[in-house]
């Protein structure tokens, strides 16, 4: 039956490959037997040596990863649009890989006696098919075989195909993504003009055409060799220095032949045209930047690629290049401090960037001077994987007038950002912990009533507001407002001391790691019986306990919990070793709850002490011997047993 | 024991006894294996006496998934008509869309709907004005067991008296917050699908907290 539904269906699938070859009609017809699947993250799409399902899938929302469970290798990731369980399309047989929601996602499953009429009779659809099929790549056309009868001999190939594909790193085949905007100059252009060009729109090569096509090539190099020691005047032109001629490839290039390119002519830039000779077009410039974005090995690159990205779905890409070189840095047992710093460096970059779009975006500038926060987790820097926004907004007094039409605009900028954040793999605060909410979003005079208001009246929820808000960390705009208001909590704190001791009482509140006999406390129902509570039960003792005692000392702009402990060790050498003890132990515990996020594809939390090993539960114990101490050395600084 | 049911329903016509019927067979309490159907109505107005439905659109919803094929679409041919309406859903009283009765939309949708579990969003209002629609043609009240998307999303909001909790929550304010695209928004067809995809999204944030059952959703 055509319906709404149906109409939008179509809509979606004429956007992508090989669908767009269909006519309206022929979509349409496919739309209406579309079923729609919902598939909660983590949840089977199929097994490998399932039965082939009578459907095979597009991914409508969300992404699926594709994989070999017994190696534990991802072959491919599929994102919207892209289509997978094509085997029962292909062949009678079993699949093969494995196909898991790795986000949340909607699917279009699509029936394959519907669908296999209209490939049959439409080559184009049906190559595209085979070699999705046989590459497990997104884009089938950069690779160079091609498929060729729809139903013929090729099927045995192809599986045999497949397995050999799946034994790759699967990314080396992926097609390469390249600028497309092509910054060029003439011939005739003088040196100074093209590197004003390429300053402005920072890049590090400048193509020269003649008569649209590339003639050669200026990089930075090329300036600092040829101009700037002396040998060119400033005033000569970009025909006299540049490099010619080109080196021209399609751009059908995968990155693993961009890789062997660039080694084998020593060259930092390829020019890619359309056929891939010099005589046609060029369509992009490819920078050995863009190759190592591609493959996520660079922390610098990807701080790089963060800060250029136009568009919050370049950050959502990048930042799965962020979660492989996280895992990389795990296998490798880079130690943890260095670890969390290079993380941190590269989410703060994003959602400093992501606030960057948010304000291109937005038409009216900012009416005062504000500045983002970021809180608990994110803003003591141990925030690894992705986990929920907790954030918070700053600006500059106004007069009373002005207060609720700025308050207004800043809300609303915040709504953009805590979206755009969500759609990089924030979460939204349950508890509504954003600077979108009208308690997270004030001036500066607001957030030290606000703040003084939870250290005079230290009830159960104030002291649990002010320990999430406390480890705050300004990671954009005017840091002047955030010192403001730290230096108003210190002085606050010092003339209310008794707030510490409240503090302190919530920092024990935390449920205890360990029972009686040594053995683990689980969690008793829930989602999550039977596993341990990696957070609440055993870093949290530690973040709470550390906070206190940092802001008894009046500390400020040290966040990380471990970073804290090692400050207090320096303060107190009369208990040096515990704090180091403890230092020690929340690094631990953070690479341990990173560790299990990576496997699991979650926040980490919750463990399955089935799946430790001997060697790590002990490990892990060693670490609540340390939580012990320092809770009995909190409660005796406090003063908390007489209370 | 039929002789039972006979008695009420001796006026009543055999596909209301069909439907009735089938509400002999029981619910399972685990959530995928019900049979849900997810519905709009666009109507002339918001009175419940005096303004009509000009469109049912519903979804069924089994294990998670969404047939296409099984929607549900009917237009009502109209008596009354209230301009104002016209421009929020833009159905005119003579477009070229076949329309039909609502004594037969209403036999239609009754077959459709069978035994399911109705959910909506702002159940109420929906229901009443199908209710309204049976009463007038002579017919009991809908038999199904209802949910309420705007409420269900309620329970997934963390219980703190840090928070401000609003009363009533917006198909636009849930469909932005759960990230659902609005497209086809205001038509009866396309704020079903926003519903039901909004529904298993609920869902699945609250298995994130418990493992839950039907019975859970209703409490």
């Amino acid at each position: 039956m055509k319906n709404t539904i149906s109409h939008r269906v179509a809509d979606f699938l004429k956007n992508f490959p090989p669908f767009n070859e269909l006519t309206d009609q022929e979509i349409e017809l496919i739309s209406e037997e579309i079923t729609i699947v919902y598939k909660e993250k983590e949840n089977i799409i199929f097994s490998e040596k399932e039965k082939g399902h009578s459907h095979f899938y597009v991914v409508h929302k969300g992404a699926v990863s594709l994989s070999k469970p017994e190696s534990n290798t991802i072959v491919d990731m599929c994102d919207e649009g892209d289509i997978f369980g094509l085997r029962p399309l292909m062949a009678n047989e079993n699949y093969e890989l494995q196909a898991k929601a790795h986000e949340e996602s909607i699917l279009y499953a699509i029936p394959i006696s519907v669908f296999k009429p209209v490939a049959l009779t439409n080559t184009a659809i049906g190559n595209f098919v085979i070699e999705s099929f046989a590459s497990n790549t997104r884009n089938p056309y950069s690779k160079n075989h091609r498929g060729k009868l729809f139903i013929d001999n090729t099927i045995n190939i192809n599986s045999d195909t497949e397995k050999s594909a799946s034994d790759f790193k699967l990314i080396d085949l992926q097609p390469v993504h390249y600028s497309k905007k092509i910054i060029s100059c003439d011939t005739n252009t003088t040196v100074k003009e093209a590197a004003k060009i390429m300053t402005e729109k920072k890049v590090g090569a400048i193509l020269v055409v003649h008569d649209k096509l590339p003639v050669g090539i200026i990089t930075d190099k090329d300036l600092r060799n040829k101009v700037v020691t002396g040998a060119y005047p400033i005033t000569t032109t970009a025909g006299a220095i540049m490099t010619t001629p080109v080196i021209t490839y399609p751009s059908t290039l995968t990155i693993t032949q961009a890789q062997m390119a660039m080694m084998k002519s020593n060259i930092s830039h390829l020019c890619l045209t359309a056929d891939g000779t010099v005589d046609t077009k060029a369509v992009g410039i490819l920078s050995k930047h863009d190759v190592m974005v591609a493959l996520g090995h660079n922390p610098a690159v990807l701080i790089k690629a963060i800060k250029r990205a136009k568009k919050t779905k370049q950050i959502k890409s990048i930042r799965k290049s962020i979660m492989n070189l996280l895992k990389g840095y795990l296998d490798q047992n880079i130690p943890m401090t260095l670890i969390s710093k290079i993380i941190s460096e590269l989410n703060d970059a994003c959602i400093k960037q992501i606030i960057t779009i948010s304000l291109d975006k937005i038409e009216e500038k900012p009416p005062v001077k504000f500045a983002w926060l970021s809180l608990g987790s994110q803003g003591r820097s141990e925030q690894m994987l992705h986990t929920d926004q907790d954030n918070a907004l700053i600006f500059e007094d106004v007069s009373e007038e002005n207060l609720p039409k700025t308050t207004f605009y800043f809300i609303n900028l915040a709504k953009a950002i805590t979206k755009r954040l969500n759609t990089i793999g924030y979460d939204y605060c349950p508890a509504g912990m954003m600077a979108s909410s009208s308690k997270w979003c004030l001036s500066v005079s607001e957030w030290k009533k606000t703040t003084s208001h939870w250290i005079i009246n230290p009830g159960i929820d104030e002291v649990l507001l002010a320990a999430i808000f406390f480890d705050y960390n300004a990671v954009y705009g005017e840091n002047s407002l955030a010192h403001e208001l730290s230096n108003h909590i210190f002085y606050t704190v010092k003339k209310y001391p008794i707030f510490f001791v409240h503090l302190a009482k919530g920092a024990l509140q935390n449920p205890s790691p360990t029972g009686f006999f040594r053995q683990f406390l689980v969690e008793q129902d829930g989602a999550h019986k039977d596993s341990f509570d990696v957070k609440n039960r055993a870093l949290r003792p530690l973040t709470d306990a550390a906070r206190v005692l940092i802001l008894s000392h009046s500390i400020k702009s040290i966040n990380n919990t471990a970073e804290r402990f090692e400050k207090l060790a320096e303060l107190e050498p009369n208990n040096k070793e515990i704090y180091l003890a403890c230092s020690y132990a929340s690094k631990a515990l953070l690479k341990f709850r990173t560790k299990q996020g990576l496997n699991h594809n979650d926040s980490g939390r919750f463990i399955d002490l089935k799946t430790l090993s001997k060697e790590e539960k002990i490990k892990l114990k060693r670490t609540f011997k340390t939580i012990k101490e320092i809770q009995e050395l909190v409660t005796l600084r406090f003063q908390l047993k007489s209370m | 024991m039929f002789n039972f049911l006979k008695r009420n329903s001796d006026n009543l016509p055999d596909f209301w006894r069909t439907y009735e019927n089938k509400f002999q067979q029981k619910t399972v309490d685990e959530i995928d294996k019900n049979r849900f159907i997810v519905l709009d109505t666009e109507t002339t107005g918001f009175d419940y006496e005096n303004d009509r439905i000009l469109c049912i659109g519903a979804l069924a919803l089994h294990d998670n998934k969404i047939e296409i094929k099984n929607g549900f679409e009917v237009f009502l041919i109209q008596e009354v008509y209230g301009k104002e309406s016209v421009k929020i859903h833009g159905i005119l009283k003579n477009t070229k869309r076949p329309k039909i009765t609502e004594i037969e939309a209403l036999e239609l949708f009754l077959d459709y709907i069978g035994n399911s579990i109705i959910i909506a969003h702002h159940t109420f209002f929906d229901i009443t004005m199908l209710n309204n629609a049976l009463l007038r043609n002579g017919l009991p009240k809908l038999k199904n067991r209802l949910l309420d998307t705007s409420t269900l999303y309620k329970k997934t909001i963390i219980k703190s008296n840090l928070l401000s909790k609003k009363n009533s929550y917006t198909l636009d304010d849930l469909a932005d917050k759960f990230s659902i695209s609005k497209k086809d928004r205001h038509t009866a067809m396309g704020d079903s699908y926003i519903t039901a995809i909004l529904f298993l999204k609920i869902v699945s944030k609250l298995k994130e907290k418990k493992e839950i059952t039907l019975k859970y959703l209703f409490k």
